[in-house]
């Protein structure tokens, strides 16, 4: 079981997730973030003071799926994020050790 | 024969226009069942028609009063919905998230403690009857102060419906102040702070301007009669200047002006501003004592003001920034509100607009210039728009005061320079000046005692928690749930 971190542009959340779940796909959790890689900030002013922010948003996908599917989710995932753009974000991938279903105790591949 | 002709005919056409005022008021039937019968004789139609006119005069003056009451019961609403949640809101939204409620708090703190305070003496001492400079203690626990109106105050409403409409501006005033110390003192030191603050400084002033023989009082006589219509120095320069000495007295937040701390919510503060400006038409407006034409002037002045700032604002905004901001547009307006607040019952419409243009370029260069240079942490502007912007308004009615909207120095009497009576700035700067140093003084004493009694600033590691949990231990938002 591998684990895709997809850290991705907010307004491409719709795409990704309806890619993702047209090839089979269907949990997964997706998180409100901030951050930036190369990608400059932007300045806010209030009543004449200058804030430079860094942080900008994002959003964070995170799946598990199993090794079969693992490349079939990665390209899922790329071709509905990717404008070519500084900012498309970045994807990361980790082994899994064990994945449960609280419902029933289901274990491994069958929990996912 | 001839003398007692013209009587009866004036008498006659005097019972006409009664029954025509009179009539639909009383009802239709009871005027018609007082008409004479023709059999009666002379005296008892005349002892009627006396009887008629008395009625109806108590009638009208009913009528006067049920407009008049009925305008100001409302416009107290108004102001107290400037504090809550008007300024709540504005402030609330401008501080860091971890200290919302703490900033709403004090305000809110105000509408409950100033209440009990006015109630028990504050009103006493704005405005009972004492010398010049404060009034006296017989009006504690509101002895006196019944349902009859005081004519030397407000004629046509009762005399508590003037009490309860001044303690709403006894209320926002103190609250005022807590935009210079936003975000880092003690919940507790704050109440003692601004209880001796509204009897030693907020009393006097509001005596001296408003009160009967007060030393500023133009309406009443006093002896340097100081134009202030609704409380550009009694409640915009006092705050303002107290605010300016308590930021500098505390010293800055922690992490200022190093750390980024910007508004957490603009949109709170826009809806805050937006509740500012109609609840100033019960500010201003309201401070005419009654429903007539210069409520009216009052009202179309403070709008005017309020617009013209704006833009003012935004203008020197967009000129300075290549933007023109959401913020700046509602402190614009916010500082045109101020400025209006001692020119609204003096001046014309145009007058208003170009006291607005003035005051919102005038207190931009105060927040974003002025601040910076000199470097004190007034966090929320409270000087830089209320004390700034308060300064300028009271002056420039020195300027524009005109006989034709207001004649408060008697009918055609000039009242500002543009009119001819130039010596009027003079007297503006004078109150002006009494409202910065009993300011000054008053506020720098005060704060040195509860400092001495009770410590005045949170804890280094309160004020990084943020004062809604360290002082009141709540969370303004609670989103994992």
């Amino acid at each position: 079981m591998q684990k895709i971190e997809a850290v991705i542009q907010p307004s491409k959340l719709d795409q990704v997730k309806d890619a993702l779940v047209e090839i089979g796909v269907d949990g997964m959790t997706i998180l409100e973030a901030r951050g930036h890689g190369r990608q400059k900030g932007h300045t806010e002013v209030y009543r004449g003071r200058e804030y430079s922010v860094d942080l900008l948003p994002k959003v964070k996908l995170e799946v598990v799926v199993t090794d079969e599917m693992l490349d079939r989710a990665v390209n899922a995932i790329i071709a509905a994020a990717r404008t070519g753009t500084i900012g498309d974000g970045k994807i990361f991938i980790s082994k899994i050790d064990e994945a449960i279903r609280i419902r029933n105790d289901q274990r491994g591949e069958i929990a996912l | 024969m001839e003398s007692m002709r013209v009587a009866v005919v004036k008498v006659y056409l005097a019972l006409l226009l009664a029954l025509f005022i009179g009539g639909p008021m009383l009802g239709g039937q009871k005027a018609m069942a007082q008409a004479p019968a023709a059999s009666a004789s002379q005296a008892d139609r005349l002892a009627t028609l006396e009887k008629q006119a008395s009625d109806n005069a108590v009638a009208i003056a009913a009528a006067q009063t049920s407009g008049d009451n009925a305008w100001m019961l409302v416009s107290a609403a108004l102001v107290l919905m400037m504090s809550g949640p008007g300024l709540a809101l504005f402030y609330g939204g401008l501080v860091r998230k971890k200290n919302v409620l703490g900033t709403m708090m004090q305000t809110f703190a105000m509408m409950a403690v100033i209440t009990v305070l006015w109630a028990v003496v504050l009103y006493s001492l704005a405005f009972g009857e004492g010398n010049a400079f404060i009034g006296g203690f017989h009006n504690m626990f509101l002895h006196g102060v019944g349902l009859a109106p005081d004519v030397k105050y407000a004629a046509t409403i009762p005399l508590q419906t003037f009490m309860v409409y001044q303690l709403m501006f006894a209320i926002i005033t103190p609250a005022l102040i807590t935009g210079a110390f936003a975000e880092r003192m003690k919940f507790s030191s704050m109440l003692v702070f601004l209880v001796l603050w509204s009897l030693f400084i907020y009393a006097p002033m509001a005596h001296m301007v408003w009160g009967k023989g007060g030393f500023l009082n133009a309406a009443l006589g006093g002896r340097i009669p100081c134009l202030d219509f609704a409380g550009g120095t009694v409640v915009h320069v006092t705050s303002g200047v107290s605010a300016l000495v308590t930021a500098l007295y505390l010293g800055k937040r922690v992490g200022y002006p190093k750390e980024a701390m910007p508004p957490h919510s603009v949109v709170l503060s826009f809806i805050g501003a937006c509740l500012l400006w109609v609840g100033w038409f019960g500010f201003n407006a309201g401070s005419a004592l009654a429903a007539g034409t210069l409520a009216t002037s009052a009202f179309v002045a403070t709008h005017f003001g309020a617009a013209a700032a704006a833009v003012g604002w935004i203008a020197a905004e967009w000129i300075r920034q290549k933007k023109a901001s959401a913020l700046g547009a509602i402190s614009g307006a916010v500082a045109g509100l101020v400025a209006i607040t001692p020119a609204a019952g003096f001046v014309t419409p145009i007058s208003a607009l170009w006291i607005g243009l003035f005051a919102g370029v005038f207190c931009y260069f105060m927040v974003v210039k002025v601040k910076a240079w000199f470097g004190y942490d007034d966090s929320l502007d409270a000087f830089g728009v209320h004390g700034a912007g308060g300064t300028l308004g009271a002056i420039l009615t020195g300027f524009f005061a005109n006989s034709a909207i207001n004649p408060i120095f008697g009918k055609d009497k000039p009242t500002g320079l543009f009119e001819g009576n130039a010596h009027q700035v003079l007297n503006q700067a004078a109150g002006v000046a009494l409202a910065w140093t009993i300011s000054i003084v008053g506020t720098l004493v005060i704060l040195f005692l509860v400092d001495k009694v009770m410590g005045l600033r949170v804890s280094v590691d309160d004020e990084r928690d943020g004062l809604d949990l360290s002082q009141h231990g709540e969370e303004g938002y609670d989103w994992a749930h």
